[in-house]
């Protein structure tokens, strides 16, 4: 592997025009899965960015590393036969709100069961674009679109929780417009040893202009979202005046005093049931939490995968193909 | 006693018996047992299961009845017989369902102690049929498997329930007498199979040797019938029994094995297909993945990701599966990876049919995708045979970069027949078809100058960094290009490598007369019943012609020509006419369609009376 400080963004650049509409979010994305890369240090060679259909999923076209643009909600399949044909690879799926959740929502849960040391970069902005704008399945109820006239009926689909539900071991949340706090959490996801999914709200400036403005202009930010850190209280606010307790088995919001900040929840990536609490969130109701919303170790699917390739060889021989061949019922003719 | 020898005429020396009884009667195994105790006694083999969808119906009725056929003897044995000579029947229901499979003065073993009343009732009889003289024209022989059983097992202590469940190895032991077959292999198959449970091993042994002595003791039986060994000629070497699920599984990694390269198997349970994927997950000894996954769609998706990352990679399904595939199979056509798809049929459309068998996906896998989509189309002609065309699937898979669908069906996967084992060491070596150690390509699609190949480069190595996927590509490069005539040149290229695929066959083989002026051409599993019925007619001095179908896309080169020869020709497949109309039969009157749409193979004597009346039209 190089030395991190010898590569640069530009080295996960193929030199490709990049033919996103000028302003779109996948920019920035591009760019931050580019940086993380080279912060990390990893080796173009041995990296697969693996996407579905859509504006986004032709993101493997502007990298340097090895790329797949398959089918629509079918990145993930494609992505869980390489891996495990060689875990030692690294392993990327670019995917959006369509692609992730409507056509591919079965292969998007398997994969959160299997935990394979693959990372997951859900684009959510809530609009199918590259069909020219039709309601998507994270498109709020009412959203008028080119299929939805009068407005959606659809409730919409929220993809942290069916992630965790479906036993993510790693799940975020990030905005296109923050790629400090994007590439810090990337890396993270690589390191992280197992399934890593991250939904990106990003921007689509021709078909959902501004959907996410709430959450990234400075005089809404600190009360539509809150910034979740490992360790430290659950506060949000331009002062950090508001918090989250526990009323019941609910979430609450309370105003902070002196006398009961000692009861607002400290955050623990580590905390299931509060990892699937926050990740229901939604404004205006509450906040909607940003940043690493569960982080934790368990068995990789490959790992697994490899012990019992030891049972076998233990149990049964290594490689004798003849004998497979003869099988157990066999007699000779001489 | 006294024994009487059949025949060892061809006709004659082979010995068809069928078994019938509830499908939780141990029927299958039974079946098993009297094979592969016939083949180790040197004899050829073919067998044919018949079991219903459901995995227990209740009890007593026609719909649970499971059954197995098989045909014995000297010489080639193409099929499990049109008609058996004996049939065993465990209950009313098997017999109401199985008496059409017998000859007429065939031996008829029924297990007395099943027919009572309820049993009769359940069956669908409105009078018992022992009584009503509808069995007149059969050499019934009434037994009491089941309670001569529990005599023979009363010392064993084992429980009512464990007593009763080894009836069936009764009915063998006493059809091992009729037919004098050898007592050993099985005992001694039992003391390995229940090695941990040596109680349960003595009880199936002491039943197989009370139906045995059953079988010499009864007046019931007069004969006892001695297959006659003089034209058993088989080439020295080791020899097993396998159905074409297992050949296929087998033909797969031994392919790996001469690849030099892991054998990736991402595949989703479908039946009649479901045993490749369970065969190939118990030999991750031998470097296999096996990978079960979600759905259809991703078992294929996967298999075509270590494709990508560089391993031989196959998925397995029957057609509701395979029409789920059909999006990717396109992906992998135009990305050109190499990928073996093996397609079960069983009867359609949709779920139709699925313990039955068919050839009615034929067409689904030359075209049933969009677009201009040329691949490879393999068709296994035997139990055995599927050994031999995976490994052939695999081959031209990696050698052309292309997926390749290799067609089975239901009755070659759970039919079986004797393999002789092949040398690992004396097959093929294979290899990608562009050398990476002798070419260094201009991009990933570069082609080979002979096989029209592109490179088969994947993840982690390094300067190998490229894109694939659906969009068009640019030639050489792959890069996504929408030039309209950079398209045209990748249709023709893509065509054009596929057809160079027929370079790379066997002759087609002749059977029959060359001369004559029929030539019936068979595709699949047809070849058993299409054989027998040639051969019996040349040994009659009938003129007529046969070749037999293996590689169905692209379609042999020595086949046109051949065609002209011949001024009738008959394509007998079980579905509607789907070769008769590949083979241009629609517009040409020389062809002659012959459609089964049963769930059942041909009848030899069907394919023989069909021969005969297209001669004599």
């Amino acid at each position: 592997m190089a030395e991190s400080t010898e590569l640069k963004a530009k080295d996960f650049s193929n030199g490709s025009d990049v033919k996103w509409c000028p302003g779109c979010g996948c920019f920035p994305i591009l760019k931050g899965v580019q940086r993380a890369m080279a912060e990390i240090g990893v080796d173009k060679s041995q990296q697969m960015v693996i996407s579905g259909i859509g504006c986004s999923s032709r993101f493997p076209y502007y990298m340097s590393t090895f790329g797949f643009h398959t089918l629509h909600g079918r990145a993930p399949t494609i992505a869980v036969g390489a891996k495990l044909a060689n875990p030692s690879l690294g392993a990327w799926i670019i995917t959006g709100d369509g692609d992730c959740l409507s056509i591919g929502g079965n292969h998007f849960i398997h994969l959160m069961r299997r935990n394979l040391d693959i990372n997951m970069l859900l684009f959510n902005n809530e609009i199918y674009g590259l069909t020219k704008g039709q309601a998507s399945p994270t498109s709020k109820t009412g959203t008028v679109s080119k299929t939805t006239p009068l407005g959606s009926v659809d409730t919409p689909m929220q993809a942290l929780p069916m992630a965790l539900s479906a036993g993510a071991s790693f799940a975020a949340r990030v905005l296109d417009s923050d790629i400090k706090t994007m590439v810090e959490v990337f890396k993270q996801a690589e390191a992280h040893k197992g399934t890593a999914f991250i939904e990106i709200l990003f921007n689509c400036v021709t078909f959902s202009d501004g959907i996410h403005d709430l959450y990234k202009k400075k005089d809404t930010k600190t009360v539509t979202t809150i910034k979740l850190t490992h360790g430290q209280p659950l506060l949000y606010g331009a002062e950090n005046e508001k918090g989250f307790v526990l009323d019941g088995t609910k979430l609450k919001v309370i105003d902070v005093t002196d006398t009961n900040k000692a009861e607002v929840l400290v955050f623990d990536d580590k905390d299931v049931n509060l990892s699937y609490l926050l990740s229901k969130l939604e404004y205006p109701e509450f906040p909607i939490p940003l940043g690493i919303l569960k982080k934790v170790e368990r068995p990789t699917y490959e790992a697994l995968y490899a012990a019992q390739v030891d049972d076998a060889i233990e149990k049964w021989g290594e490689g004798d193909l003849d004998k497979t061949l003869r099988g157990d019922d066999f007699w000779e003719t001489k | 006693m006294e024994k009487e020898a059949v025949s060892s005429t061809h006709q004659l020396s082979q010995v068809s018996i069928r078994f019938a009884g509830d499908s939780g009667d141990g029927i299958q195994l039974t079946g098993e047992r009297f094979t592969t105790t016939s083949a180790i006694m040197g004899e050829e083999v073919a067998t044919l299961t018949d079991f219903p969808a459901e995995i227990r119906a209740p009890l007593g009725t026609v719909g649970g009845v499971s059954g197995f056929q098989l045909s014995f003897g000297a010489g080639d044995v193409f099929t499990a017989g049109d008609e058996v000579n004996a049939l065993v029947v465990m209950n009313p229901a098997a017999l109401k369902i199985n008496l059409m499979h017998l000859k007429k003065k065939g031996i008829l073993i029924i297990n007395k102690d099943s027919f009572v009343e309820k049993n009769i009732q359940k069956a669908g009889y409105d009078t018992d049929p022992r009584e009503d003289g509808s069995l007149k024209d059969y050499q019934l022989v009434e037994v009491g498997i089941t309670s001569m059983t529990k005599e023979a097992l009363k010392e064993t202590g084992l429980k009512p329930k464990d007593v009763e469940r080894c009836k069936n190895f009764f009915a063998l032991g006493l059809t091992f007498w009729l037919y004098q077959r050898d007592l050993t292999p099985t005992q001694d198959w039992l003391d390995l199979k229940f090695a941990k449970k040596p109680d349960v091993a003595n009880a199936n042994k002491l039943a197989l040797k009370a139906g045995w002595i059953f079988g010499e003791a009864t007046e019931l039986l007069v004969h006892s019938y001695e297959i006659d060994h003089k034209d058993v000629h088989r080439a020295p070497g080791l020899y097993r029994h396998v159905t074409g699920n297992k050949a296929l599984s087998l033909g797969l990694v031994t392919a790996s094995k001469k690849l030099e390269r892991p054998l990736f198997i991402g595949s989703y349970p479908i039946t009649p297909a479901t045993e490749v994927l369970q065969e190939l997950s118990a030999m991750k000894h031998l470097g296999v993945t096996s990978f079960q996954a979600e759905d259809e769609i991703a078992a294929i998706g996967s298999a075509i990701g270590a494709s990508f990352a560089g391993q031989l990679s196959v998925t397995s399904t029957s057609g509701p599966g395979f029409a789920l595939k059909s999006e990717f199979l396109n992906l992998a056509v135009i990305t050109e990876l190499p990928l073996v798809v093996v397609n079960v049929q069983r009867c359609g459309p949709s779920t139709g049919l699925p313990t039955k068998t068919e050839q009615a996906d034929l067409f689904q896998a030359l075209w049933g995708r969009n677009g201009e989509s040329p691949l490879v189309v393999l068709a296994a002609s035997s139990p055995v045979d599927c050994f031999k065309m995976a490994f052939e699937a695999a081959r031209l898979a990696v050698k052309y970069m292309t997926p390749v669908v290799l067609l089975s069906d239901n009755y070659l996967a759970n039919g079986s027949q004797v393999w002789k084992i092949p040398d690992v060491s004396s097959l093929p070596e294979l290899q990608p078809g562009y050398d990476l150690s002798k070419n260094t390509p201009d991009g990933p699609f570069s082609r080979d100058s002979i096989t029209m190949a592109r490179p088969w480069l994947s993840p982690g190595m390094p300067g190998s960094e490229h894109r694939l996927g659906g969009l068009e590509k640019e030639p050489v490069t792959g890069n996504v290009s929408f030039d309209a005539y950079g398209h045209e040149k990748m249709v023709h290229e893509r065509a054009d490598k596929i057809n160079l695929v027929a370079n790379d066959y066997p002759p087609l083989p002749m059977y029959g007369s060359e001369d004559a002026d029929l030539l019936v051409i068979g595709w699949g599993s047809t070849y058993g019943s299409i054989r027998w019925a040639v051969d019996k007619l040349t040994a009659k001095g009938i003129k007529v012609a046969f070749t037999h179908l293996r590689y169905l896309n692209p379609l042999p080169n020595d086949l046109k020509p051949l065609m002209k020869k011949f001024s009738k020709i008959l394509v007998p497949e079980n579905n509607m006419g789907q070769m008769y109309l590949r083979l241009g039969g629609e517009f040409n009157e020389k062809l002659v369609p012959f459609n089964k749409n049963t769930g059942t193979p041909f009848k030899e004597k069907e394919i023989e009376e069909k021969i005969l009346e297209v001669l004599e039209s």
